[in-house]
């Protein structure tokens, strides 16, 4: 079925295509509109729609799409994990975290839980440093982490509806 | 020397102190009208007596950067904020955009006048959302007060700021990949010539400044140009004004202090940062970012044939004021003014595996030497890592490291090359013990 979006989105893309000489440049916005209203993941049939809306073909904007990593070319959990693996986070414990995060998941990095609730990925510096070690969690971040706050968090997104 | 200062940061932690109310609570867009006031020339040359070098990593003068802009305005003219805050121990820029957003849309402003632009673009990496929902929310109330639209403060010309958002890549954060970016394109670096003041954003001319460069505007104005510069212990050195220094990894109290420059990596560790965790040595620090190469607690810095650093010959480099040339000077990097600390319980080898692995991940793949280079020497240290790794591999790490530097089309592969070079240079026994013996006699890990 080809993708569409409701009406408030579609006014918001308007919105956002307004902000630049030329559609093009709405490009990355409007795929980040379209994979937050197509369950976080990018599929053919959006490309097909941002090219269309855009006047750019598929192409480029597949090209788009598989240069940045926070698309998905995959369908991913309903919540998306990221803890951060880079240099001031793991000198303050986050490789012992990662692999915290991947018991109590059952999971390894890159995977889904078997529910479809979790996915986690680790983060290439979240310029976070000052408050390592840190994980974004879908559009928020959490700092300061211990394995305890850590369980906090896994669990409330693993018993969510 | 260590002279706090709080321009940017003084309401960090303040409930509202992202809001337009409590930014003109505390004299807030007094700066921009005092700029739109002033002919383009005249304010340009205010910003330049105020000697702001780039906070971005190249420390390029920002007045100076200014006045390469065309004087005629032929094409529209366009500001663009450099917000991908992503190398690996920064996390400055960020805090201005939740914490003091207005700070920014103001500079934006300022920034616009000086250079003949009526938009400006900030492009925050994706992963900021708290950083671009309180932007958004700066630019809508400075809309609605009149600041921002057709007429500025209701007697000037147009001007406007939007978000832009990226979707994760660090390279974003080199100019040229930005504006790819921005244009709706991979974000792979550009070939300069053209500069992006000749052609920049769709074409025609551009500056691109970082966040921490165009939030400061204000506070250079309201002070006064020559004032602000004068607060530096580097002044002399045409490297002025206050900064925010971050510090993270192994001290007690890491985080953001704001300073004047010329502040020395041991006030910031020892005196701002508290120590090193558990009372440990220094086994390094990284001074202003990941591509900045890592220095030994010890070493000394050898200036002996400029005058202008003859105070600093023959002192630790710990004791080094950091300002751009005086690191440049002593074959180090200032960076972003962020320093890493790797206390004396870290491996070194691990560290630059750490490092490498970010590099070839974020590599745009546009040059073979890059795209090539950083994952062979992920590769070699991975082998030397599980203790299967040759002497030959080891001197190869350097060898490709060289053949990166000066052979890209962008400063990322020599900035993947620095480190490379750098801890291999300075940790060659921890590289060799692990050929030799699989790491017996080192730490094996990250933490204290």
């Amino acid at each position: 079925m080809p993708f569409a979006l409701n009406e408030d989105r579609e006014r918001e893309l308007a919105k956002i295509i307004s902000r630049y000489p030329n559609k093009m440049a709405a490009c990355i916005p409007a795929l980040h509109l379209c994979q937050d209203a197509n369950e976080g993941w990018v599929s053919p049939e959006v490309i097909a729609f941002v090219a269309e809306k855009l006047g750019l073909s598929a192409a480029h904007v597949k090209g788009v799409v598989t240069f940045y990593s926070l698309f998905n070319e995959t369908p991913p959990g309903k919540h998306q994990v990221w803890v951060c693996r880079t240099l001031s986070c793991a000198l303050r414990g986050s490789g012992d975290l990662i692999h915290h995060c991947e018991k109590r998941l059952g999971i390894h990095v890159g995977e889904t839980t078997k529910d479809g609730k979790v996915t986690l990925r680790t983060a290439e510096c979240l310029a976070a440093c000052g408050t390592a070690p840190v994980m974004q969690v879908d559009k928020t971040y959490h700092e300061n982490l211990t394995e305890e706050s850590v369980d906090r968090i896994l669990d409330g997104l693993l018993s969510g509806s | 020397m260590l002279k706090r200062s709080d321009y940017l940061t003084k309401h960090y932690g303040t409930p509202d102190s992202w809001t337009v109310a409590f930014y003109e609570r505390e004299g807030g867009y007094g700066a921009a009208r005092k700029a739109l006031a002033m002919s383009r020339d005249a304010l340009v040359d205010e910003v330049k007596k105020a000697h702001i070098r780039g906070r971005g990593g190249a420390g390029f003068d920002c007045g100076t950067k200014m006045s390469f802009m065309p004087k005629e305005v032929k094409k529209p003219h366009y500001l663009v904020v450099n917000a991908d805050e992503g190398e690996p121990g920064t996390f400055k820029d960020r805090s201005i955009m939740e914490m003091n957003p207005h700070a920014l849309v103001e500079g934006c402003i300022i920034g616009c006048h000086a250079i003949g632009a009526q938009t400006a673009y900030i492009y925050v990496r994706d992963e900021l959302h708290l950083s671009k929902a309180r932007l958004n929310r700066a630019i809508e109330e400075a809309r609605a007060k009149g600041y921002l639209g057709a007429r500025a403060f209701g007697s000037f010309g147009p001007v406007d700021v939007h978000v832009h958002t990226g979707a994760g890549a660090y390279i974003c954060g080199e100019e040229t990949a930005l504006l790819n970016s921005l244009e709706g394109r991979r974000g792979e670096p550009r070939i300069k010539p053209p500069f992006p003041a000749q052609s920049g954003a769709f074409g025609c001319p551009t500056t691109v400044n970082n966040v921490e460069t165009i939030s400061i505007l204000p506070t250079a104005l309201t002070v006064g140009g020559d004032a602000f510069s004068r607060l530096s212990d580097l002044h002399g050195l045409n490297d002025g004004g206050t900064r925010i220094f971050g510090v993270s990894g192994h001290v007690k109290k890491p985080g953001l202090y704001e300073c004047a420059v010329g502040l020395t990596l041991r006030e910031l560790i020892y005196d701002l940062g508290g120590g090193v965790l558990d009372d440990r040595n220094i086994l390094g620090v990284i001074p202003g970012g990941s591509s900045c190469p890592v220095h030994l607690p010890d070493e000394v810095v050898n200036l002996p044939n400029d005058p202008r650093f003859a105070p600093y010959d023959g002192k630790s480099i710990l004791d080094l004021p950091l300002g751009v040339d005086t690191f440049r000077a002593a074959g180090s990097m200032l960076g972003t003014c962020c320093a890493i600390v790797l206390s004396d319980a870290v491996d070194p080898v691990l560290a630059l595996q750490n490092l490498m692995k970010f590099y070839r991940h974020e590599s745009c793949g546009q040059c073979t030497p890059c795209r090539e280079g950083c994952g062979w020497i992920e590769r070699i240290l991975d082998k030397i890592v599980a203790g299967t790794g040759t002497i030959e591999e080891l001197d190869r790490i350097s060898d490709i490291a060289d053949d990166i530097t000066g052979n890209t089309i962008c400063a990322f592969g020599d900035g993947a090359a620095q480190p490379a070079l750098a801890f291999v240079k300075r940790y060659r026994k921890n590289f060799e013990d692990y050929v030799k013996t699989g790491g017996k006699s080192q730490t094996g890990r990250l933490t204290v």
